[in-house]
C-alpha cells in the first residue's frame, strides 16, 4: 500500500499533465504484480470494491474517537476518508498491506462485514496509507487520471504504442497481467471481447499557404462537421458505440445501438439530427451528458451517425486498402442501414485549392467547422499520422473583450498571473463570457503580470478582481447556449489572441454580439 | 480560585499587580514577550523584557529602538508585587514561556511551544504551575505531525527524482527557513542552499549564535542567472511565492514547510506541488501529553482552536477556558 499511496499523493500535488503522467509511469514500472495492474484500475474507476458508504465508516470511526472532536475535525478537513486517516488513533507500520490483499479481500467481502475489515486495516496502515485505502473502499480517488491518461503512461513504458494498447484495452479485466507480460516482451493478448474498438486515424490542421504544395487532384474533401468522432462496432452480436479516445458510449446512444444491424466497423460524426437539419453541438452536449436518455430526450434530440469511413465490415478488415476504394465500400454498405440514423458524409466537389476556399467560406450549415482532406491512396492508419489527412478549420470567431480577474499560473508560468477571466459589455456593467489561459510569449507574460499587480481592486483567495482597463481579442470555435453562465453563452476553446493594449475598455464588444451569433442561428 | 494575577483583556494578557502585559497586540507602556514572531513581538511598546536573542532578533526586524527600553532577561525578577521567570518553549531560536508567580500561585504562559527536537533552541521545560495557557493553533486531533526527517527525506527524494527543476520551499523567515536548512543538512545534504533576500539577516543571526547553517548563498540572482539553475534548494518566505521574484526560475517546484501542509486541500488552495509537513508548534498528542504531564488547575486556552481542546479537556475532566485574545495569527508572521 505505501508506493500505492505515495503515488497518489504525487498524482493529487502534482499539477500537470505530463508530470502526473511521468509519476503514473514511474510507478507502474517499478509496481509489481498483481498491485500495479490493481492501481491502475482503481485510477481509472474500473475496480468496483462494493463502495463502503459514508454512514458505516463514520459508525467505525464513532467507536474509536469522541464524535465532537471527529466532527470539528471533518468540519476543518473537509473531506471523510482524509479526516479519519488522519484521526485514526495508533501510527501504524508502513508497508503492513499490500494492495493486492487489500482488493481481493474487499472483492471477497461480503458488504455488511467491510465495517470491521476496514477498522482493523486502519490499525495496522500508516496515516498516507490509510487515506489511500479509504479512497480505494469508498471509491473515489479523483486524481485527474482517466483510462486514457493511464494508456498513455502504460505506452511510455517502451513496449507497445498507444494504438496497439487502445486495440486490445477493451476486453482486458484487472490486474492486467497479460497486459503487462505484453509490455515486457512477452506474447500479445488474445483480443478478449467481440466488438473491440479499434484506434482511430486523426488529421493534422492545415492552412491555405500550406495547401500549395499539394496537388488537389490527389485529395478528397468532406465537410468537418461538429459533432463527435466515433466508431460504431458490431460483432457477433455484440455492439458498441466508442468515443475517438476507446471510451464505451454504447449505453447514451440507444437509438444507434438499435440501429446496428451489421457485422463491421464503422467511423464516422456523432450528431444530433432532425431530418436533414444538424443540430447544434450544445443539442448534442445534452445527449452526451446523460448515460440513459429519457424517451423524451431521445425524441427531442435523435442521434445519427454521419459515416466517414469503414475499416471492418462482414469479416474483411479493410483498413489496408486506400481511402478511394474503402469509400466505394462504405457506401455500399451504407445503403443496407436505416438512413434517419446512418448516412455518409458528402464528398465536395471542387478542382483547384481556390474552389474548395470558396466552399469553405460559405457551408451549407452552421454546424460545419471546416474541411477535411483526405488522400485518395492512402490506408486508414491509427493515430495522427502527418500527411494524409488534414483539416482547415474555418476561421475562428473574435471578439474584444475586458479582463476582468487574474489568477497565477502553474508549471512554466508558475508565479505570473496568466489565467484570465474577461467579459464583455452588457448595458453599464461587465459581465463574464469566459476563461482563457493560453497564446502568450514570455514579454507578454511578463507585461500581463505587471498589469495584473498594478490594476487589482480587490482579492478572493488566489484570484485577483482588476479594475477594467484591459482588451484582449478572443478566438473561439463556436458558441452554445448555457443556463450557468450569467451571460447566457459559453465558448469553445477560447485563447487570447491578440492583446489590445491600444484599446479603451469602453470600446470591448457588447454581449449583443455574442448574442447575435447565437441567434443567428450562426451556431 | 483567588484573582488570578493575569487577565485577559483585548490588548493581551495583563498582569495588574507587575502592571505589564503578555506578547500584546497592541502598543503598551510595559511588555514581556515570549518570542520574536511578528504577531506576538510587536514594536512601539515603552519597555519590553525578553531574551537577549528575542531582543536582538526584533532589532533586526523592527531596528535597534523598536522600544524605549529594553532589558534582557538573565534571572527571575520582581516585577511590582510578582515574580516573573522565563523558561525555554523550544519554539524558535530565543522563544521562551513566561511563569508568573505572585501569593502562591504560579501562571505560565507557554507562548507558541514545540516538543520535537530543534537544534536552533534549547528543549521545552515543563514548569509545574496552577493556570498554564496554552495555544491551540494545531489542536485538532487530525494533527499529528510526522517525523520532520521523513519530511526531508521527501524534499531530498523529489530532488532526486526532478534534477533539472529548481524546489523552492516557503518557510517563514523566523526559525521555520532555518529550521529546514538544517533538517537538510542533519540529511546529508551539502550543497550551498539559496535563501531569498528577506532570510538573510535572520540566517546570519542564527549562524552569529552558533546554530550551523552550512553555505548560504543569496536567491538574489538576476533572471538569466536562475533560469538556469536547475538542481538547486532555494529557501523563500511564503510572500515571495506571490511577488514577480518567483518567476525568474524555470519550471520550479513549489513546495512549503508547515504543519497545515497535512490537510490536502491546504496544499492545493497554495497551489503548493510538494507539501512539507513541518511544524514549530506542539500538534495534538504533544499537547494533550504537556498539559496531562504539567497537569495545571487550570488550563487558559489562547489562539487557535479553542473548541476541540476544550472538548478534550472536558472529556478528561479538566477545568478550561478560552482567553478569545485577538490578534494572533493562524499563521505566524
Amino acid at each position: 500500500m505505501r508506493d500505492f499511496a505515495r503515488l497518489l499523493e504525487r498524482l493529487a500535488f502534482t499539477p500537470g499533465r505530463n508530470a502526473k503522467l511521468d509519476a503514473l509511469a514511474d510507478y507502474l514500472r517499478h509496481a509489481p504484480d498483481p498491485e500495479r495492474g490493481y492501481a491502475l484500475a482503481a485510477l481509472t474507476g474500473e475496480l468496483d470494491l462494493g463502495r463502503a458508504q459514508p454512514a458505516v465508516l463514520r459508525a467505525m470511526v464513532g467507536e474509536r474517537v469522541d464524535p465532537e472532536l471527529f466532527a470539528l475535525s471533518y468540519d476543518y478537513v473537509g473531506d471523510l476518508a482524509e479526516t479519519i486517516a488522519l484521526i485514526w488513533p495508533g501510527d501504524g507500520e508502513p508497508g503492513a498491506l499490500d494492495l493486492p490483499h487489500v482488493v481481493e479481500t474487499l472483492q471477497d467481502t461480503p458488504k455488511i462485514r467491510t465495517g470491521p475489515v476496514i477498522a482493523d486495516w486502519l490499525d495496522r496502515l500508516a496515516p498516507s496509507e490509510r487515506y489511500a485505502l479509504l479512497k480505494l473502499a469508498t471509491g473515489g480517488l479523483r486524481v485527474g487520471v482517466s483510462a486514457r491518461l493511464a494508456r498513455m503512461a502504460l505506452a511510455r513504458l517502451g513496449g507497445p504504442s498507444l494504438e496497439e494498447i487502445e486495440e486490445i484495452w477493451h476486453g482486458l479485466a484487472p490486474p492486467y497481467r497479460a497486459l503487462f507480460d505484453w509490455i515486457e516482451g512477452g506474447e500479445k493478448p488474445e483480443r478478449a471481447g467481440l466488438a473491440p474498438f479499434r484506434p482511430v486515424m486523426l488529421s493534422t490542421p492545415i492552412d491555405r499557404e500550406g495547401l500549395d504544395a499539394l496537388d488537389p487532384a490527389e485529395f478528397a474533401a468532406e465537410w468537418k462537421w461538429d459533432g463527435i468522432r466515433v466508431q460504431a462496432v458490431a460483432e457477433g452480436g455484440e455492439r458498441r458505440l466508442y468515443s475517438r479516445t476507446g471510451e464505451d458510449i454504447s449505453g447514451a446512444f440507444p437509438d444507434i445501438v438499435a440501429h446496428m444491424g451489421f457485422e463491421g466497423a464503422l467511423d464516422g460524426e456523432l450528431l444530433v439530427r432532425r431530418g436533414d437539419q444538424v443540430a447544434p453541438f450544445g443539442d448534442l452536449q445534452k445527449r452526451l451528458g446523460r448515460k440513459s436518455p429519457g424517451k423524451a430526450l431521445l425524441a427531442s434530440h435523435p442521434a445519427a451517425l454521419r459515416l466517414y469511413d469503414v475499416l471492418l465490415w462482414e469479416d474483411e478488415d479493410l483498413r489496408a486498402l486506400p481511402f478511394d476504394t474503402r469509400r466505394e465500400r462504405l457506401e455500399a454498405a451504407v445503403a443496407d442501414l436505416n438512413p434517419e440514423r446512418f448516412d455518409v458524409s458528402e464528398v465536395l466537389p471542387f478542382g483547384a485549392w481556390d474552389d474548395l476556399a470558396a466552399l469553405r467560406a460559405a457551408p451549407p450549415q452552421v454546424v460545419i467547422e471546416g474541411v477535411m482532406l483526405k488522400r485518395r491512396d492512402t490506408p486508414y492508419m491509427a493515430g495522427r499520422p502527418k500527411g494524409p489527412w488534414f483539416k482547415w478549420k474555418r476561421d475562428p470567431r473574435l471578439i474584444d473583450a475586458v479582463v476582468l480577474y487574474a489568477q497565477r499560473g502553474h508549471g512554466k508560468r508558475s508565479g505570473f498571473y496568466s489565467d484570465f477571466t474577461f467579459g464583455v459589455w452588457e448595458d453599464e456593467a461587465l459581465v463574464p463570457v469566459g476563461k482563457a489561459y493560453s497564446g502568450f510569449t514570455d514579454e507578454e507574460l511578463r507585461r500581463l503580470d505587471r498589469f495584473v499587480r498594478n490594476h487589482t481592486v480587490d482579492r478572493f483567495g488566489p484570484v485577483r478582481a482588476l479594475s477594467p482597463a484591459l482588451v484582449v481579442e478572443v478566438a473561439f470555435e463556436g458558441l452554445n447556449r448555457s443556463t450557468r453562465h450569467k451571460s447566457g453563452v459559453a465558448m469553445r476553446f477560447p485563447r487570447i489572441s491578440r492583446i489590445r493594449w491600444d484599446k479603451p475598455a469602453a470600446e470591448a464588444d457588447r454581449i449583443e454580439t455574442l448574442r447575435e451569433m447565437l441567434d443567428g442561428g450562426e451556431d | 480560585m483567588s484573582d488570578p494575577i493575569l487577565i485577559p483583556r483585548p490588548e493581551g494578557l495583563y498582569c495588574p499587580q507587575g502592571d505589564f502585559f503578555i506578547d500584546p497586540s497592541r502598543p503598551v507602556a510595559r511588555a514581556l514577550i515570549t518570542h520574536g514572531h511578528a504577531d506576538h513581538a510587536r514594536a512601539g511598546h515603552g519597555a519590553v523584557l525578553a531574551t537577549r536573542q528575542t531582543l536582538e532578533i526584533m532589532a533586526i526586524r523592527y531596528g535597534a529602538d523598536f522600544a524605549g527600553q529594553r532589558q534582557a532577561y538573565e534571572a527571575p525578577l520582581r516585577l511590582g508585587e510578582v515574580t516573573v521567570s522565563f523558561h525555554p518553549a523550544g519554539h524558535v531560536l530565543g522563544s521562551a514561556q513566561i511563569a508568573v508567580e505572585a501569593g502562591g500561585q504560579r501562571i505560565v504562559a507557554s507562548g507558541d511551544y514545540a516538543r520535537v527536537s530543534n537544534p536552533s533552541c534549547a528543549p521545552f521545560e515543563p514548569v509545574p504551575c496552577d493556570i498554564f495557557i496554552s495555544e491551540a493553533t494545531f489542536a485538532l486531533p487530525v494533527f499529528r505531525h510526522p517525523d520532520p526527517a521523513q519530511e526531508m527525506e521527501k524534499l531530498l527524494a523529489s530532488m532526486r527524482a526532478a534534477p533539472e527543476r529548481p524546489h523552492l520551499i516557503g518557510a517563514y523567515a523566523l526559525g521555520k527557513a532555518q529550521r529546514v536548512i538544517m533538517l537538510a543538512r542533519e540529511a546529508g545534504y551539502d550543497a550551498p542552499i539559496y535563501i531569498h533576500g528577506a532570510l538573510q539577516r535572520l540566517c546570519d543571526y542564527h549562524i552569529e549564535q552558533g546554530v550551523p547553517l552550512g553555505e548560504l548563498r543569496p536567491a538574489t540572482m538576476d533572471k538569466a542567472e536562475a533560469g538556469g539553475l536547475r538542481e538547486a534548494l532555494v529557501i523563500a518566505p511564503p510572500s515571495a511565492f506571490a511577488s514577480p521574484w518567483v518567476q525568474r526560475f524555470a519550471d520550479p517546484v513549489i513546495g512549503f514547510a508547515s504543519g497545515w501542509m497535512q490537510i490536502r486541500a491546504r496544499a492545493r488552495q497554495r497551489g503548493v506541488e510538494l507539501p512539507l509537513v513541518i511544524s514549530d508548534h506542539v500538534d495534538w498528542e504533544d499537547l494533550t501529553r504537556t498539559v496531562t504531564e504539567i497537569d495545571p488547575a487550570e488550563l487558559w486556552i489562547t489562539h487557535g482552536r479553542e473548541e476541540a481542546l476544550m472538548r478534550w479537556a472536558e472529556l478528561e475532566g479538566r477545568r478550561a477556558r478560552p482567553l478569545h485574545l485577538v490578534g494572533y495569527e493562524e499563521e505566524p508572521e
